[in-house]
């Protein structure tokens, strides 16, 4: 586990930090994300973005925030892992881009834009990547269900006669 | 760009004459399933690639919000489909950090054996198909003739040959037997002359070398800026394996080498591969012949495994047992936690953030899919070489499409 | 007075004849999606073989092929591409549906897997399993060239009395309650199955 205590007192917001099994966790509020990402890539050395990911808290017993976005760091010389956690609400969900830190963070933020609908702020290309263009709605939150509403149905049948 | 508006709207008009636009669409013949890219070209040389994605996109992280723990690993199962076990291992090493749940020996070595061959068998699979698509077609045959085996020895010890969905949490469904020893034995001691008919083949052949030398370069800042894990980084230079740096399942009492190099092209990647698949040979071969005794699942008595079948029926501790496991409102304590746990597999460092609500359903069950991240880096790589480059590069990289695009 | 034929002169039926080269060379245009077209690799590779049935000439342009495979889920985005592929095969053309995903939609009762391309596409044979055995697959493969056998014409006229999709309807008000099941349904019309003598009036299918 890697000493955070300098980055806790220059941002000295509320940063939370904590461990569990082997996970070593920094929550931050969203409008310091940026700042502390560029300084743990830059002071700490963390120089992979492994993963962007997001979670739907609506259903979640305790949440205190609708979506929370989670970013897993790895410092490739050392090995240290560090997952840094931020909350961000609707309406309109929004985030600074970590593109200019990780090119990694390209594609993963473009997923979690099409899958939640959290949008990066100074993200190259913006657009959905899994879903096709026309597709409206963001599947993983928690609100929308299973099989969609209608979606998978709505294209023309073709009879073996016609074709 | 949807692909339904290309033939009624015209193509955007190129910067310069001299470019031309071609889609190399999502059903096409090298055998890279479902994914699509729109070239740029000049002339046979390519400008730019932008890789569209998401045609094989089924839901999966929606489904894990659904499906029990148990339940879910025969959908992780049909991510990488090409190393199945591999991502079941993943995902219960995920879920059992997460419970907190310390395997017992045997299961340990079993299971590192079982991901050792999966890592055979995409390895297999990656040089048969780069052969393939740059036109050699007998290398095909003799890595899926060695898969065909490798198919063989997991059906005789889960039943299924392809989706296996052989673990389970604590502990893995059947437990194997002396038979089963004696089949990877075999299998490894056959695996070494077709290795060598394989390297006679590729490693040497001018055609294969003139083809792949120096194509799809990926520097050492650039792999590690793009996040590539896996074969792909370690040819690029990046000197990382999570069996070394985070060691897992049996993986620290094993002597093994990590295979690296510093060409960062396509034929590095090749290299790479096939040195990987005899340190995995060396592995098996320390692995089975030491195979603790004891059992396979966890404490017998806890509420996480499915007890015995002779003891569901005769004892009622086993059928209380069942019950607690299987019944929807009971079932274990999970914490209401997140984690994320990352195992090495073949394609590289497949992760699993998981977040539990109690319930032995995940809350959240995202998978971080390397060949996703590692299909982002493609254009990086592909640019200014030419037309017939962008079939071995493609190969070289190992994008698996149900892994794209979950 | 009885001529005698030669050893090589066959007398037959045109159509027969076309029914035996077509189901002897059945070239399969594979519509790979995912691992049931690791399977059909499988099948095509040395342990099982598929060129006994004349069937190794896997090319991937529709435009060359006979029959389609549809090997793996088809997700909400490919279901246009595999349509467009459908319509690209020259006549005379089969479709064999692999696998669960592609008969029914399998495991992946989610939002982006069409639940059986044969919803949208016409099918003449279904293989079951996830993925089927490439044993299952060449005896999918048997039964296509029975099938051809039996009900082939030399000008494929049998294909234009199939005039009706076989699948299942797009929007069955089964499916549609089931699509909505984070909301409570009101005012639903009662749904009756056809009746015993409805189906025995309408007489058995000829498509």
């Amino acid at each position: 586990m890697i000493d955070l205590t300098q980055l806790k007192s220059r941002f000295s917001d509320n940063i939370t930090e904590s461990t569990f099994r082997d996970n070593h966790r920094l929550v931050v509020p969203a409008h310091t994300l940026y700042p502390v990402l560029d300084c743990l890539k830059g002071e700490y050395g963390f120089d992979t973005l492994m993963e962007v990911t997001a979670v739907d808290y609506l259903e979640y017993e305790g949440a205190t925030d609708r979506f929370g976005v989670v970013y897993v760091l790895l410092n490739t010389t050392s090995g240290e892992r560090l997952i840094v956690k931020t909350f961000v609400n609707l309406p309109a969900p929004q985030l600074p881009s970590a593109y200019p830190l990780w090119k990694s963070a390209d594609w993963l933020e473009r997923e979690v834009y099409d899958m939640f609908g959290i949008v990066f702020t100074g993200h190259p290309d913006l657009r959905r990547i899994l879903l096709p263009a026309e597709f409206t709605a963001f599947p993983l939150r928690k609100d929308y269900p299973l099989k969609g509403i209608g979606e998978r149905h709505n294209f023309p049948v073709i009879t073996r006669a016609e074709s | 760009m949807p692909l339904t508006q290309l033939d009624t709207v015209a193509p955007e008009s190129p910067d310069q004459e001299f470019q031309w636009t071609l889609n190399f669409g999502p059903q096409h013949p090298s055998t890279h399933t479902t994914l699509r890219l729109v070239l740029t070209l000049d002339g046979e040389r390519v400008i730019n690639a932008v890789p569209d994605i998401g045609y094989l996109h089924s839901g999966f992280e929606k489904l894990g919000e659904h499906l029990d723990f148990n339940q879910y690993v025969t959908i992780v199962d049909r991510m990488n489909y090409i190393s199945p076990l591999a991502n079941e291992i993943a995902w219960h090493h995920a879920v059992e950090k997460l419970l907190d749940i310390d395997l017992t020996p045997r299961c340990k070595v079993l299971r590192t054996i079982l991901a050792e061959l999966m890592r055979m068998h995409d390895h297999l699979l990656n040089v048969g198909t780069t052969g393939l698509d740059l036109g050699a077609f007998t290398a095909f045959l003799y890595a899926f003739q060695q898969r065909e085996l490798i198919y063989d020895i997991v059906e005789y010890a889960s039943g299924q040959r392809f989706h296996t969905s052989y673990t389970r949490v604590g502990g893995v469904l059947f437990d194997v037997n002396v038979d089963w020893a004696n089949k990877v034995r075999d299998f490894i001691k056959g695996f070494r002359p077709v290795y060598n008919e394989i390297e006679k083949l590729l490693t040497r052949n001018r055609i294969f070398i003139e083809r792949t030398k120096g194509i799809g370069v990926l520097t050492r800042e650039d792999a590690i800026n793009l996040g590539a894990t896996g074969p792909i980084a370690r040819a690029s230079g990046v000197v990382r394996d999570l069996r070394k740096d985070e060691p897992y399942l049996a993986y620290a009492d094993y002597d093994f080498n990590i295979i690296c190099s510093q060409g960062g092209d396509s034929y590095s990647r090749y290299l790479v591969r096939m040195r990987e698949l005899l340190e995995s040979v060396k592995i098996i071969e320390q692995a089975i012949e030491n195979i603790p005794a004891g059992p396979v699942n966890i404490d017998a008595i806890s509420d996480i495994v499915l007890p015995a079948k002779p003891a569901v029926y005769r004892s009622i501790e086993g059928l209380i047992q069942h019950f607690e496991v299987l019944m929807p409102n009971r079932g274990y304590p999970v914490p209401h936690e997140e984690i994320y746990a990352a195992t090495e597999s073949p394609n590289g460092e497949l992760g699993f953030y998981i977040v539990g609500d109690g319930t032995v359903r995940a809350y959240r069950a995202r998978t971080r899919p390397p060949s996703y991240v590692h299909f982002a880096i493609f254009p990086h790589i592909i640019r200014g070489h030419q037309l017939s480059d962008v079939v071995a590069v493609l190969g070289s990289i190992n994008i698996i499409a149900a892994e794209l695009d979950r | 007075m009885a001529v005698g034929l030669p050893e090589n002169v066959f007398l037959t039926q045109l159509d027969a004849a076309a029914n035996w080269a077509r189901s002897n060379s059945l070239w399969p245009m594979p519509f790979a999606t995912a691992c049931c077209g690791i399977e059909l690799m499988a099948t095509a590779a040395s342990r099982h073989d598929i060129a006994r049935f004349g069937a190794e000439v896997m090319r991937f342009s529709p435009r060359q092929c006979d029959l389609l495979i549809v090997a793996g889920r088809v997700a909400m985005k490919m279901l246009p591409v595999l349509q467009r592929i459908w319509l690209q095969m020259p006549e005379p053309k089969w479709c064999i549906s692999m696998g669960a995903c592609a008969c029914t939609g399998g495991v992946f009762d989610t939002y982006a897997v069409v639940q059986g391309c044969d919803r949208f596409i016409p099918v003449d044979l279904y293989v079951p399993g996830c993925p089927p055995r490439p044993e299952q697959l060449l005896a999918a493969l048997i039964e296509m060239q029975s099938k051809i056998k039996q009900t082939g014409t030399l000008m494929g006229g049998e294909f234009d009395r199939r005039t009706t999709s076989t699948g299942p309807a797009p929007f069955d008000l089964d499916e549609l309650r089931r699509s909505r099941e984070m909301q409570p349904l009101v005012n639903l019309e009662i749904y009756t199955p056809p009746s015993l003598e409805d189906a025995v009036k309408a007489g058995p299918r000829r498509d």
